[in-house]
Parts: structure tokens; sequence; C-alpha cells
């Protein structure tokens, strides 16, 4: 694909490493002309200056709704703007509204070269999300670690236990009171916060 | 049996019918496990219940009309039988505008002709001058707070499209635009005016109730398939935000709601705030000054929550008077349809009283400037105006 059959695309997203998981994404497949917006202050006059074929922009972004100004009749405007694929491709908005994304496309473009940049857009937005969710089970899981490593320091000073004492009574607690052991680790910590 | 529902809304003030039937367990005793969505844009709002994530929303009424019309975004019908609030939004201006109106001012500031008079003179000042345009946020191009801004300043002769700029700003970011002088005035809704004025960057100006006596505002919206499969369902939920209406406007309960509209999930901020827009009574300059009126936002209190068809025509002739869609009468009968108060009567019935032709207004919206408003020639209405991008 020339550089100049490539559509412009104009991807709008605060969060940068979104942006360019999304933006390698497009670069891979043959998009090359794609600019990443992460200022949301003009944001109207910076997309009428790069006059894109095709804008992305994230659902969690308010944003959005500066977008919506560009369907109106205004002489600022070059081109009207049409939104997501067709008025028929129920399933397409779906998915998009889905993966936390949505696609504004200027009139003109054809229905199949939009096709390719939503569906890869799509994917990637799962990709991301899915990547958030793991980011954060780790986090809690460190955070989780944390606080039962604080919780057997309490308990072997306090009972006056070995670590692996500690951790078996923090384990056969929460199994027959059927909670995890961070919970229990984290009684432990209120607790001796409250007694202290 | 509960029916489970999900019903999404933007943070402010004339979301509370849809959040206290809720909180207060009102949709719970209607058999109804609502959940409650959050969202950051209108456009979000209107996509999700347009393919059924939402069974329900408090949505903007020129939103739910021009989604039933097809403009500016797939056409899906919406119906509203149920208003969630009318009036409720304001006008407010930086303290630089605010200094330059008074010093144009001919008359008594409380009259939108006579500030949108000084706004004419303090324009054509400004032009002269060789002064940027200046520039007005409002929320949604389909929104009320665009229309009302655009009906006040071109009663004054200032041409909305010409004179200044009028951008769409996201409500949260209002005030902070205000503040870094990225616009120099707004319209939106409760709480934005006021947390503008307690922060010294912005002077409320009007009431939009200074400028339309009715103003329907958000509606509670559903999609009119899902109204034709689910009659009871809508009942049931049309019964819950009714007993919430009333609730917020016993006086004695207002703290309360105020209390429980705060809390971060919902609205987020302060329920001092939040309480004067209950109340009606608000603090309008960064000097303390208070301004009180009954008419600030109606919740269900005077028939408010009754829709009516009037006013859905006056917001599809302002549709067409900005030249966002052609006169058709068969548009104008689509938009009439989408407010129902035959669905608001069947549930009901008429105990909560008919609207009032209140105020100064003799016909449904009770404008401040041009002829007396009737569905039945908006053409004839609209020639009255001198400015517009409508052409007949």
């Amino acid at each position: 694909m020339s550089a100049e059959s490539s559509p412009k695309i104009v991807i709008v997203d605060e969060s940068p490493i979104r942006a360019a998981i999304l933006e390698e994404g497009l670069r891979e497949a043959g998009f090359t002309r794609v600019v990443h917006i992460s200022e949301m202050q003009s944001l109207l006059a910076r997309i009428y200056s790069e006059d894109p074929d095709v804008i992305l922009i994230d659902l969690e972004n308010p944003s959005r709704d500066v977008l919506e100004a560009m369907f109106q009749v205004s002489r600022a405007v070059r081109r009207p703007i049409a939104m997501f694929v067709d008025q028929s491709d129920a399933a397409s908005i779906q998915a998009s509204v889905d993966a936390g994304v949505s696609a504004y496309i200027v009139d003109g473009l054809k229905k199949e070269r939009i096709k390719p940049i939503l569906d890869l857009c799509i994917s990637r937005f799962n990709a991301f999300s899915k990547l958030q969710d793991e980011l954060d089970r780790t986090k809690s899981a460190l955070e989780e670690r944390k606080v039962i490593d604080r919780a057997k320091g309490i308990l072997m000073k306090v009972k006056g236990l070995t670590e692996d004492e500690a951790y078996v009574l923090m384990r056969s607690t929460a199994m027959r009171e059927k909670k995890k052991i961070g919970e229990i680790a984290q009684s432990i910590l209120t607790a001796s916060e409250l007694l202290k | 049996m509960t029916t489970p529902l999900h019903i999404g809304f933007i943070p402010l003030v004339d979301a509370s019918a849809l959040i206290i039937a809720v909180d207060k367990g009102f949709a719970a005793a209607e058999g109804l496990d609502v959940t409650l969505t959050r969202e950051v844009s209108w456009s979000n709002v209107r996509d999700k219940l347009n393919i059924g994530h939402f069974d329900a929303a408090h949505l903007l009424a020129p939103v739910a009309i021009a989604s039933s019309l097809g403009l500016g975004h797939v056409k899906v019908p919406i119906v509203a039988p149920f208003n969630l609030g009318l009036n409720g939004n304001a006008i407010t201006i930086s303290p630089g505008l605010h200094a330059a109106i008074m010093g144009e001012i001919d008359g008594d500031p409380r009259n939108p002709l006579v500030t949108a008079q000084a706004l004419a003179r303090v324009v054509a000042a400004r032009r002269k001058a060789g002064a940027e345009p200046l520039t007005f946020g409002m929320t949604f191009p389909f929104s009320t707070h665009n229309y009302q801004l655009r009906f006040w300043m071109a009663a004054g002769g200032v041409d909305p499209d010409e004179d200044v700029h009028l951008v769409v700003l996201p409500p949260p970011y209002m005030v902070d635009s205000l503040a870094n002088g990225h616009v120099d005035a707004f319209c939106v809704g409760a709480p934005w005016n006021s947390v503008a004025v307690d922060l010294g960057v912005g002077h409320i100006l009007h009431f939009v109730s200074d400028i339309l006596v009715r103003a329907a505002e958000k509606v509670l919206a559903v999609r009119q398939s899902w109204s034709d499969k689910n009659p009871e369902v809508l009942a049931a939920l049309i019964r819950a935000a009714s007993r919430a209406a009333q609730f917020i406007e016993q006086p004695d309960n207002r703290s309360e709601a105020a209390h429980i509209l705060a809390r971060p999930e919902y609205i987020g901020v302060n329920a001092e705030v939040i309480l004067r827009t209950l109340d009606g009574r608000l603090k309008i300059s960064p000097d303390g000054k208070i301004r009180e009126s009954s008419r600030y936002l109606l919740v269900g209190r005077e028939g408010a929550a009754r829709p009516d068809p009037a006013q859905a025509a006056w917001l599809y002739a302002q549709m067409v008077r900005w030249g966002q869609t052609a006169m058709r009468p068969d548009a104008l009968k689509t938009a009439m349809g989408v407010f129902r108060p035959d669905l608001y009567d069947a549930t009901l019935g008429h105990s909560l009283g008919q609207p009032g032709k209140s105020g100064s207004g003799s016909d449904a919206v009770g404008a401040f400037a041009g002829p007396a408003f009737t569905p039945d020639d908006i053409a004839g209405h609209l020639a009255a105006f001198e400015i517009g991008r409508w052409k007949p």
C-alpha cells in the first residue's frame, strides 16, 4: 500500500500505551499515515488541521461529544462526516462499543477499506484491556503478598511462632472461615492497628 | 420476580429522579433490579442505549429526537414517557465578559433581551478593535444548551454562527476551560455553574428559566422497540421515577437527596452545591450574591414530569432554525411522537396534575422573545426571527 493510498488515521487517546499498541498494529497492517493526539484542548482545531479520513477515539474519553460537533453544518468542516461504518452494520457497532472504541469516518472512504481498520482497532483495544487486567491482577497479587508478609511478622512476634507456623496458622484459619488468606492477613493488620 | 435493568446516566443533578429511585429502593419496590452506569459522554449514552447495552437512559431531550430522526447518527426510534427535569441550566460568563456586558448594559440586567443587546455591543466593539471572537461552550450539538444560548444571543442581534464561536465541551471540562480562558462563557446544567462561581472564575448571568419559562431538559429514554416489548417493565420504571421525583420535591427530603446525589458513584460534588440547585437558591457571583428562583430546576412539580409534545416541537423547530435539518411535516410528527404523555397518563393517571401555563409564557415554552409558539405553524413561527440558518 503506497503512502498516498493509505487513509490518514487520527487516534484520539489519553493513554499513550494503548495509542502506541494501536498505532503499531495499524502500521504493521500497512496503514502508514497514523497521527496520535493526546491533548484534548483545541481538539477540533487539531483534527481539522490533520484532515484525517478516519478518527478513532476511546469511549472513556469525554471528548467524544466534541467530535460529534463535526457532524454539524459548519464552515469549519471541509467534508461531512459519517459515524461508524454503515447504518446496517450493527455487528461492527456492537463489537466496537464492547471493545471501548468508536470510529468516525469521513464520508467518501469506501466501506471495504474501513472494515480492516475497525477490526484491527477492536482487536487491539481488546488486547489492551486484557493486558490491563493482567497488570491489575499482578499488582493486587503483589499487594496481597506484602500484607501476608506483614501479618506473618506480627504473628511471629506476638505468638512466638516461626515463619512457617505463622503461615500455616493463617492458612488454616482462612480455610475454616472460608476466606482468602489475604483477607485473614488484612484483619490481623487491622486488629493490630486497633490494639496498638 | 425481579427484572434486571441497565440504565445509563451523566453525573448531573437532573439525573436525580433515576438515582434516588434506585438508591431509596423505589425501583426495587417495583420489582426492578437496576444497575446504574455513570457515563462520560452523551455519545456513549446514546450509542449504548441504541445498541441495547442500556435498557433506559438519562438523555438530553434533543438527542432523543435526533436519534428518532436519524440526525447526526444512526436512526433508532426512541420514546420518552417521563421528563426527568425541566429547566436547570444556566449561562455563566467569565469575570472579564461580565464586566464588559455590564459596561454596555442599558436596562435591567435580569432581562435576557437587555443582556443579549449588551452582548451585541460587546461583540461589535471587539470586532472593531480586531479582537478574537468570543467563545461560548455548550454540551452537545443536539442539546438544550446549544439552543438556549443561540436563542438568547440571536434575540439581541448576535449571530451565533457568524459573530461568536460556539464549541462543544464535556461538562466536567467547562469550569477549567472558563478559568484558563479557553471559553468566555458557557451554558451547562447543575452543578457546574455553581462550581465555577465558587471557584471565583464565573458569574451566573441567567438561569435558563429567564429565557424559556418551561424547557424540557432531560428525559427518561427507552428504545421504542423495547417499550413495545416491555410495557409492564416500563410502567414499573415510570412509577419508580415518579415516586423519586415526588420524594425530591418534598423540601424536608432535599438534604437527604443531596447527600445521596453527592456520593462519588453518582455526581461526586459537595452535597451543599447540589442542595442549592434543588432549592433553586444559587450563589450567582463570586462576591456571594444569592439569587432565588422557583423555576430553576423542576423535578416533577407542576406536572413537570409529564412529557409535552409541544416541547418536542419547539426543540425540532430549533434544529430547523439552526440548519441541523430541513423542515418536513413528517419529521415534525416523528419528533412530537417521541414525547409520550399517553404512556405517562396510562401509568400514573392525571393525579399529578397537568402542566401549568405558569410564568409569563402564553404557550408551552414561554420564550422571552418572538411570537407565541405553536407546533401547527413552525415555518410561520421561524419567519419571525431575523437570525437563523433556515431557508424557507
